[in-house]
């Protein structure tokens, strides 16, 4: 393990230097390059916050702002969109890069990583984003922001862990890389990111116990949106679940590392 | 002390009856692969520094599976790679290019692939910069640029820092052949200052004169190690075997009915190529001198046989004919089941390369009166230059130069 962490600081620069070039690269050909990253998403909620905010407005209890729909979208999205990128790309990370991962020698772990960071990245644009938006429409940031940062680390954690398992599992049997995305859409609309919670029947309640997001997307409202300090000890379950899931990860990809060129 | 030991090397690709019993292997269940395919086995050799190592065999003998495990990008299955030095490899150029960043960012990312720091990079900008001679496009988009142009750039990265094994494929030829010479006395001028070759390549010409040893693989295991000359010799009598029986085999089926036309009142039985002491060859030197040998079995009573063929260029250029007729040696009022045996002694004063024999069977002095038998790639040989200096070209024309004031 200790070996894994020395070679990715030897790899540091390469590190670097794809997140750049990642990031410069969208630049390069496009007019608004890096923007569509953050345009892509305030669409969705401008779009979700257009057809639903008569339908759902209503029944978003606890806030007065007349724009409180489009404010619970928003945190909501930020959390998700985060998630949802880095399992999307970890699942087909090594698929990607097989060509290069058969032809050079380099520690292979630098490809998770660069994912993280590259998606870490498009997180801050969005978040800064959002706050510009928040206070246009009248919520000024807070204090209680500051929780935002091991929220982050929880749910970077809980996404490397489940995107690492699916993405060593998908070189070796593709189905996988089929079927997540179809689960991870189930998975979103069966978390409140775009209903508020107290539309979900109390019989259905229980369930969402079982969501390791819900804790999650549920403190980014209790966050953004109430400004309030999120429930701790629901989080700290999910950030558990997110260690757990990210050492199975890593010990999966450890032991598949060698076979995953064979069959590339 | 070795730079690189291989011992008792081995790979085996494996498959499982179903990869969930592959998965259940890394959690340590006793899961067995239903299959194991073997492509390496019991590889075995060191290295010293300075050495020059080629390493030849045919398509499937396993020699990239090997170099890949060298390099570090396959696992081997059994036995053990020790190397003590840093190893670069030129199998693929440009692997990890962007083509919408400019080539010095591609630099920086390829560079860093290999392990360099932003500061060794930034040291080594230059030089790169300079060898790879594309001007102002070196700041431009790599789409943007000619395939020449990508691998020049590709190649000054992988050989930025002199590593202490160089891995060269050889049939990747790096752009013009200004870039091949400049290319190659780059890597010449790395084995001056003691890095160790690894070359792999089909070129008998280039195995002898860069190499110092040579290691032959077939099937997966080393069959010979030792001096170029010798092992190249023994590959080519490996080829032709296999050469001769595949043409045997075309020429009972019907993949032959492309190549060869004709009447049938003749046909040809063989032909093949053999150098001055009546060996069989496939390569030839050029100014070699060589015999075509060309059996024929006549199958009914024909008045004349005229016996004729043609070297052809790998771009089917006929490069050379001629026939018995011109020859003045044509046989007139053959009977049924005679058989006869041609013997064209010429010298092979060709350019480098490869080329095809075709040959016919025909009356008068062309094939369109009357055509027993016509056979087209009835045979193929590569020249290559050993003794002669340097030319350019399809054949080979000495001069004596003078010069006057």
């Amino acid at each position: 393990m200790l070996e894994l962490f020395k070679s990715l600081w030897d790899y540091r620069g390469f590190v670097f230097s794809s997140i750049h070039n990642e990031f410069s690269a969208r630049f390069a050909r496009s007019r608004l390059g890096g923007l569509w990253m953050i345009i892509n998403p305030l669409a969705q909620v401008a779009i979700y916050a257009l057809v639903l905010s008569n339908v759902l407005a209503a029944k978003l209890p606890g806030i007065d702002n007349k724009y409180a729909y489009a404010l619970y979208l928003m945190a909501g999205m930020l959390a998700w969109s985060l998630f949802s990128e880095i399992i999307g790309r970890c699942l087909t990370l090594f698929i990607d890069q097989g060509n290069l991962m058969k032809k050079m020698r380099f520690p292979r772990i630098t490809l998770p990583v660069i994912v993280v960071g590259s998606s870490l990245l498009n997180y801050v644009l969005l978040f800064v984003a959002l706050l510009a938006v928040f206070a246009m429409l009248g919520q000024w940031p807070h204090l209680q922001m500051l929780w935002l940062i091991p929220l982050t680390v929880a749910v970077t954690a809980l996404a490397i862990g489940i995107g690492l398992i699916l993405g060593v599992l998908n070189v070796f049997i593709r189905d996988v890389g089929q079927v997540v995305p179809i689960l991870l859409q189930v998975w979103f609309w069966f978390t409140p990111v775009v209903y508020p919670v107290n539309i979900i029947p109390e019989s259905f309640r229980s369930y969402m116990d079982m969501n390791p997001m819900f804790p999650i997307v549920s403190a980014y409202h209790d966050i953004l949106v109430y400004a309030k300090t999120p429930d701790i000890q629901q989080i700290a379950v999910t950030t558990a679940i997110a260690l757990g899931l990210m050492l199975l990860g890593l010990f999966m990809f450890r032991r598949a590392a060698p076979e995953m060129v064979d069959v590339l | 002390m070795s730079l690189l030991t291989v011992n008792n090397l081995g790979k085996a690709y494996r498959v499982y009856a179903s990869e969930l019993q592959r998965i259940g292997r890394w959690f340590g269940l006793p899961t067995k692969p239903s299959e194991e395919h073997w492509v390496l086995k019991h590889i075995s050799f060191s290295i010293a520094p300075g050495e020059a190592i080629g390493i030849v065999g045919q398509n499937g003998a396993g020699k990239s599976t090997l170099l890949k495990m060298i390099t570090g990008t396959l696992q081997p299955t059994e036995g053990r790679i020790q190397v003590n030095g840093r190893i670069a490899a030129i199998l693929e150029l440009g692997m990890g290019f962007t083509p919408d960043l400019t080539g010095r960012q591609n630099v920086y990312h390829a560079a860093g692939l290999m392990g360099f720091g932003a500061e060794q990079i930034r040291q080594a900008m230059p030089d790169i910069e300079a060898f790879a001679e594309i001007g102002e496009y070196f700041d431009q988009a790599v789409r943007t640029y000619s395939s020449g142009m990508q691998m020049r750039v590709a190649f000054a990265v992988a050989t930025a820092f002199r590593p202490d094994i160089l891995i060269v494929d050889e049939a990747l030829a790096v752009g013009d052949s200004y870039f091949q010479h400049k290319s190659f006395e780059r890597i010449r001028e790395f084995q001056r200052l003691g890095t160790t070759l690894l070359i792999v390549s089909h070129d008998r010409g280039s195995i002898q004169s860069l190499c110092s040893r040579a290691i032959l693989l077939e099937h997966g295991t080393v069959i010979k190690d030792g001096a170029p000359e010798e092992v190249m010799d023994y590959y080519n009598a490996i080829i032709a075997a296999k050469e001769n029986a595949t043409v045997t085999v075309i020429q009972r089926e019907d993949g032959s009915v492309q190549t060869r036309s004709g009447s049938g009142e003749a046909s040809i039985r063989s032909v093949s190529l053999h150098n001055s002491v009546g060996e069989p060859i496939e390569y030839v030197q050029v100014g070699e001198s060589v015999s075509l040998k060309i059996d024929v079995q006549v199958n009914s009573d024909i008045p004349e046989l005229v016996t004729g063929y043609m070297l052809k260029d790998r771009l089917g250029q006929t490069v050379f004919g001629t026939n018995t007729h011109h020859l003045g040696c044509k046989m007139e009022s053959l009977a049924a089941g005679q058989t006869m045996q041609y013997r064209f002694d010429f010298e092979a004063n060709l350019g480098v390369g490869s080329y095809s024999v075709a040959v016919a069977l025909h009356t008068t002095d062309n094939h369109i009166a009357c055509n027993f038998e016509w056979q087209d790639l009835a045979l193929v040989f590569n020249v290559v230059n050993v003794s002669k200096t340097e030319f350019v070209g399809l054949a080979w024309l000495p001069p004596t130069v003078e010069n006057s004031k």
